[in-house]
């Protein structure tokens, strides 16, 4: 029987309210927590091998533990809500279903690291989600969960809903720390890091709604428990694999961390591609994701395996492309948005980003040149690494992988001088 | 100050949602979302008046909200159709389909009808693509979306 944790009421238009959590076990994990203390709770958290779910993988118990005992500014929690990488829908499920897991999650943290309050930072479009999580909030208000006392203990903590507005660059955890203050969502140069100096000045954490959904079961069945579920060393639990695009059945599979392949996701658990049409790429991770081909399937869907296969995990949005769809105009679309979203702070993706969707452009619109290919990988590469935040990085590795793997492509459509763009890019005539 | 533009009700709930936090400024993008539900867009006056209320200077008002795609900086249809265009939903037809309201309602995005009744907006990823493609309309998703289904939610609309 595979584990089920953070999908367990999925679907289940009953699972919201406070009476059916608690009826299927809700808010033990919190009660265990208060009986314990703070380091202890870091401890088990560390034990777990719990890496963040929001992308970059970082071990949440390591991570807690950066928050400064003493501090004179206020310690807060943050929520990462924002779910806005191109193929993750996630933690709108959890949201959905589960909102009474995601604030148990919440304030087991909140007690962990001193916070005495919290903020759930959810991206603006989820406008139905923020509602459930108000109403949420409210009873759990209601029930002395939060508030006060916690649960009957002395722990007091509030906890709020705060809604963006459209930023995709307000996921990145300061991004989203200026948002959350009220200023434009642009990065902030670290260190300092919000353990340090984060919301308002005060040490900061800042986790991802499916991390923050798994700390119940962490604290309940312990860290060992949790860490054993992993594959691989050092990256324990299951997670959320979001699956869009070209196959049969999309949607939101729960697995072991490393427990099943690329091949075994695509063919076993989604039906394989549509139409019974051949596979022709994958992004793994999330638009960020440097892309693989049908030949690089037999990798296990973890941190470690992903990252030696040059590509990443990242927030787990596998999005699968059939042939029947361009190489070139996948790219050319994924650009677009890295290009609208850059935030302008940093020069080389402010500029780069916008001569990358340019070039592609040209190549889609018949008038590219051969020297475009080895231009792209150029201006890829400045950007690569020389920004202040990870954007600039999630731009280019998509860039340099798909030139790289699918360069045939680009040079048959720069040949044939294929105007595979007219007026609008449609996709029929961006098809091959 | 002119005449107050934004409502009682507006008011009261800034001064609800104030204690949550610890600076005047973070009450920025609530009382901006606020004032955008009660105009359906956020004029230069709107913009001022919820400088006023929350205190905090007009330019810091206008530097913020231009950095976010929600906030309408004209005034926006009644319905305001938001079709995702990004990759998982342009791999299911998404581009297509934004021709197909286009045609439709006879406007490109980024326009409003003249009777005010629609505005077709291009937007990037709404975190439905598992059930791609999506089109969001005003507050509401609309997920798995055909050109069928955008015929029969739009005759439902007007």
């Amino acid at each position: 029987m595979p584990e089920i944790i953070v999908s367990k009421f999925f679907y289940n238009k009953e699972a919201a309210p406070l009476s059916y959590y608690k009826a299927h076990g809700g808010y033990e994990g919190l009660k265990k927590a208060l009986g314990m203390t703070p380091g202890a709770i870091i401890a088990e958290m560390k034990k777990s091998n719990m890496r963040g779910r929001g992308g970059a993988g970082f071990p949440t118990g390591m991570k807690w533990g950066f928050i400064p005992k003493e501090s004179k500014m206020p310690k807060y929690m943050v929520c990462n809500a924002d779910e806005s990488e191109p193929g993750t829908f996630k933690d709108r499920a959890i949201m959905t279903y589960s909102p009474h897991m995601l604030i148990e999650g919440m304030a087991i943290g909140s007690f962990a690291i001193g916070a005495r309050v919290a903020y759930i930072y959810i991206r603006g479009e989820y406008v139905r989600e923020a509602g459930i999580l108000e109403k949420a909030i409210e009873e759990a208000y209601k029930a002395g969960i939060l508030g006060e006392k916690v649960m009957g203990s002395d722990f007091k903590l509030d906890l709020y809903v705060h809604r963006g507005a459209g930023a995709y660059i307000c996921g990145e955890e300061t991004g989203l720390l200026n948002s959350l203050e009220g200023k434009r969502g642009e990065p902030r140069v670290k260190p300092p890091f919000p353990a340090i100096k984060g919301a308002f000045g005060g040490p900061t954490i800042v986790n991802n709604v499916e991390t923050l959904a798994a700390v119940p079961a962490i604290i309940l069945k312990g860290g060992e428990w949790f860490a054993g579920l992993g594959k691989f060393p050092n990256s324990g639990g299951t997670r959320l694999y979001c699956v869009s695009g070209h196959v049969n059945k999309p949607g939101l599979y729960e697995f072991a961390c490393g427990a099943v392949t690329l091949r075994e996701l695509i063919y076993d658990h989604c039906g394989g591609i549509r139409n019974g049409n051949k596979l022709k790429a994958v992004i793994p991770g999330g638009s960020s994701a440097p892309v693989l081909t049908a030949n690089e399937l037999d990798i296990a869907l973890d941190i470690e395996p992903m990252m030696k296969a040059g590509t990443m995990l990242g927030s787990a949005g596998v999005i699968v492309i059939d042939e029947t769809w361009s190489a070139v105009k996948a790219i050319k679309r994924i650009t677009h948005f890295y290009a609208h979203e850059s935030c302008g702070q940093c020069t080389p993706c402010r500029e780069g980003c916008r001569w990358m969707e340019d070039v592609l452009h040209r190549i889609l619109d018949g008038h590219g040149k051969m020297t475009d290919l080895d231009l792209l990988l150029n201006v890829a590469g400045n950007i690569n690494g020389k920004t202040l935040c990870a954007l600039g990085d999630a731009a280019a590795g998509p860039v340099i992988s798909f030139v790289k793997k699918f360069r045939h492509e680009f040079e048959e459509m720069i040949r044939n001088e294929t105007n595979a763009l007219n007026g609008r890019l449609s996709a029929e005539q961006g098809k091959v | 100050m002119s005449k107050k533009i934004l409502s009682e009700k507006f008011y009261k709930e800034i001064e609800r949602i104030r204690p949550r936090y610890p600076t005047n400024q973070a009450l920025l993008l609530p009382a901006l979302h606020l004032a955008q539900k009660e105009q359906g867009w956020v004029s230069g006056e709107v913009m001022d008046e919820v400088a006023a209320a929350i205190d905090i200077p007009p330019p810091v008002v206008r530097e913020v909200i231009t950095f976010y795609t929600m906030y309408n900086l004209k005034p926006v249809g009644k319905h305001h159709l938001q079709v995702c265009t990004n990759i998982s939903c342009a791999l299911m037809g998404a581009e297509e389909l934004l021709g197909h309201c286009e045609k439709k309602l006879g406007i490109k995005a980024g326009d409003t009808t003249r009777d005010r009744k629609f505005t077709i907006t291009e937007v990037e990823c709404l975190g439905a693509c598992g059930t791609a493609p999506c089109i969001q309309v005003n507050d509401d998703y609309h997920e798995n979306m055909t050109a069928d289904k955008i015929d029969k939610l739009l005759s439902e609309l007007s």
